[in-house]
């Protein structure tokens, strides 16, 4: 008999990168079709261009540091075509591809590849968008409009929507962001099929609601205006650059809405999702520091030192 | 072309290879005049306080060397400073306390060191090609930064898309000098793959 001698882990899962991606990928489906039929054509397109762009600055960037190519792994094209959600209908498609190519060539193509990003890759390029051409990401336009009529979000105008409208989506915002009854589709696929876990959507949600609602906002209306749903099931929940443990994503969900909260109330911007996430992205290092869990087999450390004093 | 001087320009690039002067080059890089100017005033200032540091360096004892390279630096900032507010007002306000602060540059102190430690040849060749290194590569940042952050070079119009704001401001710097050092780095690296960096 031969014995096959390894270290642990024993157990292989069947989930690869590439599975998961698609996962995502699947669950953005209801999204970008809500998206295509509140907007129409242009929605399309910047899609299109986002993920294009993507792939193929991804495939660059490895080339030129000479690492093995990983565009299969699907990685980019979720990256591009979340980062197309995010955007205003009608931003102008180089725009978009400018945003691509800053995505996974500067935030995670140098960082070192998918797993040594320190920040979302899309949401870090929405943010270099946000400070290079402000003017074409906050021209929103009304939905189901045969021309381009300009809109105001419900976060700069908050009296001008009903809850139904917040919910169903028939308001100016970004492509994937309005239509909640789509987000929610796609938060049961993910939840369904374990590619997240609930954790981070709900708190996160929760949180915002929260701490609006204490600063003077409707505790429905904010966490159903601007992108806090949209952000919470896709962009918060990046393996990458969340924290690990259960108590380390509650308190990074609390910070981001708390930051969201701080952002819309006080802030220059009228939306603070995408700064807010981006903080906490930076946070979460400390705080998987801070509640690392306690090794099987081992004493806690809080627990020795209390020894060591008393 | 003497070995301390290509050194200095190329393999080792004070900003762009040993990371000395980064601050300047983030702070007063957002048009390549700018750039250029501070470049310059920085090599007139190096350049002498490496001659001093060179004189100085056989009579002052090794305790109170720190003290005496910020001393001399701080002596031909001055005059710098007031070379730029007679001559160049416009300069001067747009590089403001930048000028003055060349006296405690790590740039300069890394290099009164070098000079006081060995030949005349050797400290006035590497003063030399620190300072001529540091004027292209603060011009470079420059010129990136003032064509990507505000679609002009040299103050005329360049560029036929709306510019990137991002680029001029403090984060747009860091972003950019890192790209520009890395491909510093790649080229210098693949021309003298052999011959080390002289720091």
């Amino acid at each position: 008999m031969k014995l096959h001698l390894s270290p642990a882990p024993h157990v292989h899962s069947p989930q690869t990168t590439r599975a998961l991606m698609l996962n995502v990928l699947v669950a953005l489906i209801p999204c970008a079709i809500a998206g295509v039929y509140l907007f129409g054509f242009s929605a399309i397109l910047l899609m299109l261009v986002s993920v294009l762009s993507a792939v193929a600055g991804e495939a660059i960037i490895q080339k030129i540091l000479g690492q093995k190519s990983r565009i299969n792994d699907m990685s980019a094209a979720v990256t591009g075509l979340i980062l197309a959600l995010n955007l205003s209908p009608r931003t102008p498609w180089w725009v978009a591809m400018a945003g691509s190519l800053f995505a996974v060539i500067v935030v995670k193509g140098l960082f070192g590849g998918l797993g040594d990003n320190f920040l979302n890759p899309a949401l870090a390029a929405r943010a270099f968008l946000l400070v290079c051409w402000p003017r074409y990401l906050t021209t929103w336009a009304a939905p189901l409009a045969a021309d381009a009529v300009a809109g105001a979000t419900p976060l700069a105008n908050p009296a001008g929507y009903t809850l139904g409208q917040l919910f169903l989506g028939n308001i100016p915002g970004s492509i994937g962001e309005v239509c909640k009854p789509a987000i929610l589709l796609g938060l049961v696929y993910l939840l369904f099929t374990k590619t997240i876990t609930w954790q981070i959507p709900v708190y996160m949600t929760a949180f915002t609601g929260v701490f609006c609602a204490l600063m003077g906002g409707g505790f429905v209306e904010s966490m159903l205006s601007g992108g806090v749903l949209f952000a919470a099931v896709f962009m918060a929940t990046d393996y990458v650059t969340c924290p690990m443990s259960t108590k380390g994503q509650i308190v990074y969900a609390a910070g981001i809405g708390l930051i969201i909260a701080l952002i819309r109330k006080f802030g220059l911007y009228p939306e603070g999702v995408t700064f807010a996430i981006l903080l906490m992205n930076v946070a979460t290092p400390i705080i998987d520091r801070f509640t690392k869990r306690r090794v099987y087999g081992y004493e806690d450390n809080k627990k020795k030192e209390a020894k060591a004093n008393g | 072309m003497d070995n301390r001087t290509s050194n200095g320009i190329l393999a080792g690039n004070p900003l762009f290879r040993l990371g000395l002067g980064v601050c300047p080059a983030l702070a007063v890089t957002t048009c390549a005049s700018a750039a250029l100017g501070m470049g310059v005033a920085t090599a007139c200032v190096l350049v002498c306080s490496s001659l001093v540091a060179f004189v100085l360096g056989k009579v002052v004892s090794e305790k109170g060397t720190v003290a005496t390279w910020i001393m001399v630096t701080a002596c031909f900032a001055t005059v710098a400073q007031f070379i730029l507010k007679g001559w160049f007002p416009e300069l001067a306000s747009e590089l403001g306390i930048f000028v003055p602060l060349i006296a405690v540059s790590s740039l300069l102190l890394s290099r009164a060191d070098f000079a006081s430690n060995n030949s005349l040849g050797a400290a006035m060749g590497d003063a030399v090609g620190m300072g001529i290194g540091y004027i292209i590569a603060m011009t470079l940042v420059g010129i990136v930064r003032e064509i990507l952050g505000q679609g002009t070079l040299f103050g005329s119009d360049l560029l036929p898309f709306t510019p990137m704001t991002l680029v001029a401001l403090p984060a747009g710097g860091f972003i950019v000098l890192g790209l520009l050092m890395g491909c510093w780095n790649a080229i210098t690296a693949k021309k003298n793959g052999k011959e080390e960096t002289q720091a």
